[in-house]
C-alpha cells in the first residue's frame, strides 16, 4: 500500500536566542555587521550562530484513512513537526511528500476579525483555512447549525463571548474536508459538552477515512481517536507503534528519571515567563523525605518551588494529577482565601508552596503530577507550565489497615478512599428459612 | 485485569478497514506538494497565486470592509486626502510660488498627480505593514505570502475609484474636456498597481527583520513625493537631467495620468523607462521577498 504522507529524514534547526531578540533593528544589524571583523580578530564567533536542532532525522510514513497521534513533553518537536507538516516553516534538511490535499488546524479562528459579522468571518475563515467559496456556500447552514447560533449569525464577533467566538472558530474548522487534517490542540476548546461535540465529530472524520494528525497532551482523547502514535523526545522520534501502548510507555517513562524530585537549575531554562518561574518540583513523605513512593495509608506532600521575578500579581500554583491511563486524576490549586491572605503580593525572590494530599485517597499506581503556576484574581493567565514535571508511586503495603482490607486482588476505581462500612443484623436466619420471607431479596 | 476507563474506543479499528479505505482513495502518482528547504527564487508563482485567487479576493474584501469601520466620515476619507492636499498646493505652489502648470488651471492639474499619488503612497504603507500585521496568521496557515501584501495594494483601489469622480468635478468646472486619451488611464492604473505591489512586497518583507521600517516609512513617502512631478510640471527639470530623473518611475506614470486627462502629448520615452523599471523592481522584489519569506514564520 502506498502512503499518503512520507516523512523522509526530516530535520529542522532554529537558531538559539529569545524571542523577543528574534527581530533585529536596523542598528543593531550594522552594528554587528561592523563589529564582526573585531569578533574574528578576537576569535570570538558571533554567538547568534549557535543553533539547536528541534527536529531530527524523523521518518515515518502514514498510510491514507490512519489517524496518528503525536505526542511528547512540550518542546519535544511536535509543534515543529506540525509547521513543517503544514507548511508554514521550511524544513533544514530531508523532504516531505504529501499525496493529499492538506488542512492544518493549528489554531481555531485564524484571521477572524472581530469587527465583521459572524457570517463574514465563516467565509474569511473558510478561505483562509483553503475551502473554496462554492463550498463554504453549501455548507454554510451546517457550519451555523453545529455552533448553534442561528440568531448571532449577523451580529459583529467582537460582541460574542469568548464562547460563542470558539464555537464557531471550530465550526468552520470542523466542516474543512481535506484528504489530510493536521489538528494541534483545538479539542481543548469551550465547554465540556461542545468539547464532547467536537470529539464525535472528529471521530466522525476518521471513520470517513480521511487521514488525520493529532498533536494532544489530552491522552484520553488520544487513545480514543487514534490507532497509532508517534513518540518525539527531544526532536527525535523514539516510538511508533498503537497509540494505547505508545501512550502507556509515554506515561510510564515522562517522569522516570526524575526520582521524587523535578529541578530547574538554570532559571534562564525553567519553565515560566518574566513574572514567575518553577526552579523545583518535589514529593515528600510526611516526615519530609524526598520519595518517588508514597504510602497509600499516609499522607504526603507536593512542593513546589519557584522564583517569583516581579512583584504585584497574586499567584497560584496548580497541581493536576493523572494515572497512566490518562484520566486526571485529581487538581488542585492554591486558592483558598487563606492561602491567598498570606501571600504577600510585593514579594520577589524564592518561594515554596506544599500541597498535602491526606492518605487512603488515591488509588495504588503511578501518578504523573503536572505544575502551573497562574494568576487567578486579574484573569485566568498561566505563567509557568510544565507538564507530566513529575511522577510518583502509590504503593499499599498490603497490610490490612488499608483500604483493600484482607483483600488481595485488583481493586477498581481512580480513588482508594478508606470509606466506613457498618454491619447489622436485620433479619435471623430462621426469618428467612421461614415461608412468608422475600426469598427475591434474602438471596440476594 | 485492566477496566478500561476509556469511552468507545477507536484504537480498535481494524488494519483491513484501513486497507479497504485506501482502495476507495486513489492517491495521486506524484506527490501534490513536496517540502523541502526551497530552491526557488521567484516568490511570484503565479500558478499558485492563481490557486488561491479567492483567499487573495476574500482578503480585499476584508480590508475594504473594515477600512473605515468606527469612522465618521467613511468614504469620504478617500476624496479629502487628495482635495485638502490639493487645496494646500493650490495655496504654496500656485499662490506663493507661482508654478508654472503648463496652461493648466492648478488645482486640477495638481488633483490628476495626486489621485495616483495618494493610492500609491497609501498602498505601500498599508502593505508595508500588511505581513507584519498579519503575524497570526503566517504562524498558523499556510498559503502563497505574496497574496498578503498584494491584497493590502488592492484593496486601495475602491479609494481610488472613489477619488475619481471628484476629478471629473474639477475638469467640468475648468471646462477641461475629456478625450478619447482617457482611455489610456486603464494601462495607467495598471502599471501604478504593479509599482505599488513591488514597492509594498519588498518593504513588507524587510519590516519583518527590521521594525525601523515602520518609523522610516512616512519620510520615505514624503520625499519620494518631491522628487515626483506631483506638485510641479517634469518641465522644471533642466532637459538633461530629464532622462535621469525618469529613472523615478512615478515620473513617467504621473507625466501620463496628465497627458490622457488633458489631450496632451504622452512622453513615451519617461514611460517605457518607467515600464522597465516597475517590471525590475517587481522581479527585484518578488526575490528579495522569496529570501526573507523562508523566515517570516520563525522570526515573525
Amino acid at each position: 500500500m502506498k502512503p499518503i504522507i512520507r516523512v523522509m529524514n526530516v530535520g529542522k534547526q532554529y537558531r538559539i536566542g529569545s524571542p523577543q531578540s528574534s527581530y533585529l533593528t536596523l542598528r543593531e544589524s550594522l552594528t554587528s555587521r561592523a563589529a564582526a571583523p573585531f569578533r574574528w580578530l578576537a576569535g570570538k564567533r558571533s554567538s547568534s550562530d549557535e543553533t539547536f536542532w528541534a527536529l531530527q532525522e524523523i521518518s515515518f510514513d502514514v498510510y491514507p484513512g490512519e489517524v496518528v497521534g503525536i505526542i511528547g513533553r512540550n518542546g519535544a518537536g511536535k509543534s515543529t513537526l506540525l509547521k513543517l507538516l503544514s507548511r508554514i516553516t521550511e524544513p533544514t534538511t530531508g523532504k516531505i511528500e504529501l499525496y493529499g490535499r492538506i488542512g492544518s488546524l493549528l489554531e481555531v479562528g485564524t484571521g477572524f476579525h472581530p469587527e465583521l459579522s459572524g457570517r463574514e468571518n465563516i467565509y474569511l475563515n473558510g478561505a483562509i483555512l483553503g475551502m473554496t467559496r462554492a463550498e463554504i456556500a453549501e455548507k454554510f447552514d451546517e457550519i451555523v447549525a453545529f455552533a448553534e447560533m442561528e440568531k448571532f449569525v449577523d451580529t459583529p464577533v467582537k460582541h460574542y463571548s469568548s464562547g460563542m467566538y470558539l464555537r464557531l472558530a471550530f465550526a468552520v474548522a470542523a466542516h474543512l474536508e481535506p484528504e489530510i487534517l493536521i489538528v494541534d490542540e483545538v479539542l481543548a476548546v469551550g465547554d465540556v459538552r461542545f468539547q464532547r461535540k467536537c470529539l464525535d465529530k472528529m471521530e466522525g472524520v476518521s471513520k470517513e477515512g480521511r487521514t488525520v494528525l493529532f498533536v494532544s497532551h489530552n491522552m484520553p482523547a488520544v487513545t480514543r481517536l487514534c490507532q497509532r502514535a508517534i513518540l518525539l523526545d527531544h526532536g527525535k522520534l523514539v516510538d511508533d507503534d498503537s497509540a494505547p501502548r505508545v501512550v502507556s510507555s509515554y506515561l510510564s517513562s515522562a517522569a522516570a528519571d526524575s526520582a521524587g524530585v523535578r529541578e530547574w537549575p538554570d532559571l534562564a531554562r525553567s519553565p515560566g515567563d518574566e513574572v514567575v518561574r518553577l526552579r523545583a518540583v518535589r514529593v515528600r513523605s510526611e516526615e519530609g523525605t524526598i520519595t518517588e513512593a508514597v504510602d497509600i495509608r499516609k499522607p504526603f506532600l507536593i512542593e513546589i518551588e519557584y522564583d517569583i521575578l516581579r512583584p504585584g500579581k497574586r499567584l497560584s500554583p496548580v497541581i493536576i494529577c493523572n494515572n497512566d491511563e490518562g484520566i486526571c486524576v485529581f487538581s488542585s490549586g492554591g486558592t483558598s482565601p487563606d492561602f491567598l491572605e498570606i501571600q504577600d503580593v510585593g514579594y520577589t525572590g524564592r518561594s515554596v508552596s506544599t500541597c498535602r494530599i491526606p492518605g487512603d485517597l488515591l488509588t495504588e499506581g503511578a501518578l504523573t503530577v503536572t505544575v502551573s503556576i497562574n494568576t487567578i484574581m486579574d484573569g485566568n493567565f498561566t505563567h509557568a507550565l510544565e507538564r507530566d514535571a513529575l511522577r510518583f508511586q502509590v504503593v499499599d503495603s498490603l497490610n490490612e489497615n488499608s483500604a483493600r482490607g484482607l483483600y488481595g486482588g485488583p481493586m477498581l476505581g481512580v480513588v482508594r478512599p478508606l470509606l466506613t462500612w457498618t454491619n447489622k443484623p436485620t433479619r435471623t436466619s430462621s426469618d428467612f428459612l421461614s415461608p412468608s420471607a422475600d426469598s427475591g431479596t434474602a438471596a440476594r | 485485569m485492566t477496566p478500561t476507563l476509556l469511552p468507545g474506543s477507536l484504537a480498535t479499528r481494524s488494519d483491513q478497514t484501513i486497507m479497504a479505505q485506501a482502495e476507495l482513495q486513489k492517491l495521486p502518482e506524484k506527490p501534490v506538494v513536496t517540502i523541502q528547504a526551497s530552491k526557488s527564487h521567484v516568490a511570484l508563482n503565479l500558478y499558485e497565486l492563481w490557486a488561491h485567487r479567492e483567499l487573495l479576493y476574500f482578503l480585499i474584501w476584508r480590508d475594504v470592509k473594515i477600512r473605515y469601520k468606527q469612522t465618521l466620515l467613511g468614504a469620504a476619507w478617500a476624496i479629502i486626502q487628495p482635495l485638502l492636499t490639493m487645496l494646500i498646493f493650490t495655496l504654496i505652489f500656485s499662490r506663493v510660488a507661482k508654478i508654472d502648470s503648463n496652461g493648466i488651471p492648478y488645482p486640477v492639474f495638481a488633483y490628476a498627480a495626486l489621485l495616483p499619488w495618494t493610492f500609491f503612497a497609501n498602498a505601500i504603507t498599508t502593505s508595508g505593514n500588511s505581513i507584519v500585521g498579519s503575524a497570526h496568521l503566517i504562524t498558523k496557515v499556510y498559503f502563497p505570502r505574496p497574496i498578503i501584501p498584494i491584497a493590502s495594494v488592492c484593496a486601495g483601489l475602491v479609494d481610488l475609484a472613489v477619488a475619481f469622480p471628484m476629478l471629473a468635478v474639477l475638469m467640468l468646472y475648468y471646462h477641461i474636456d475629456i478625450t478619447m486619451g482617457a482611455l489610456f488611464l486603464i494601462p495607467l492604473v495598471l502599471l501604478t498597481i504593479l509599482l505599488a505591489i513591488a514597492v509594498g512586497m519588498w518593504v513588507s518583507a524587510i519590516n519583518v527583520r527590521y521594525r525601523d521600517v515602520k518609523f522610516a516609512m512616512p519620510f520615505a513617502v514624503q520625499i519620494w513625493m518631491y522628487v515626483s512631478p506631483v506638485a510641479y510640471p517634469p518641465s522644471v527639470v533642466p532637459a538633461k537631467w530629464r532622462t535621469i530623473y525618469a529613472l523615478n518611475p512615478f515620473v513617467g506614470i504621473i507625466d501620463g495620468y496628465r497627458a490622457a486627462l488633458f489631450g496632451r502629448a504622452f512622453d513615451w520615452k519617461a514611460l517605457a523607462i518607467s515600464l522597465v523599471v516597475t517590471v525590475g523592481l517587481l522581479a527585484y522584489a518578488s526575490y528579495q521577498f522569496r529570501k526573507m519569506e523562508k523566515g517570516f514564520a520563525d522570526i515573525i
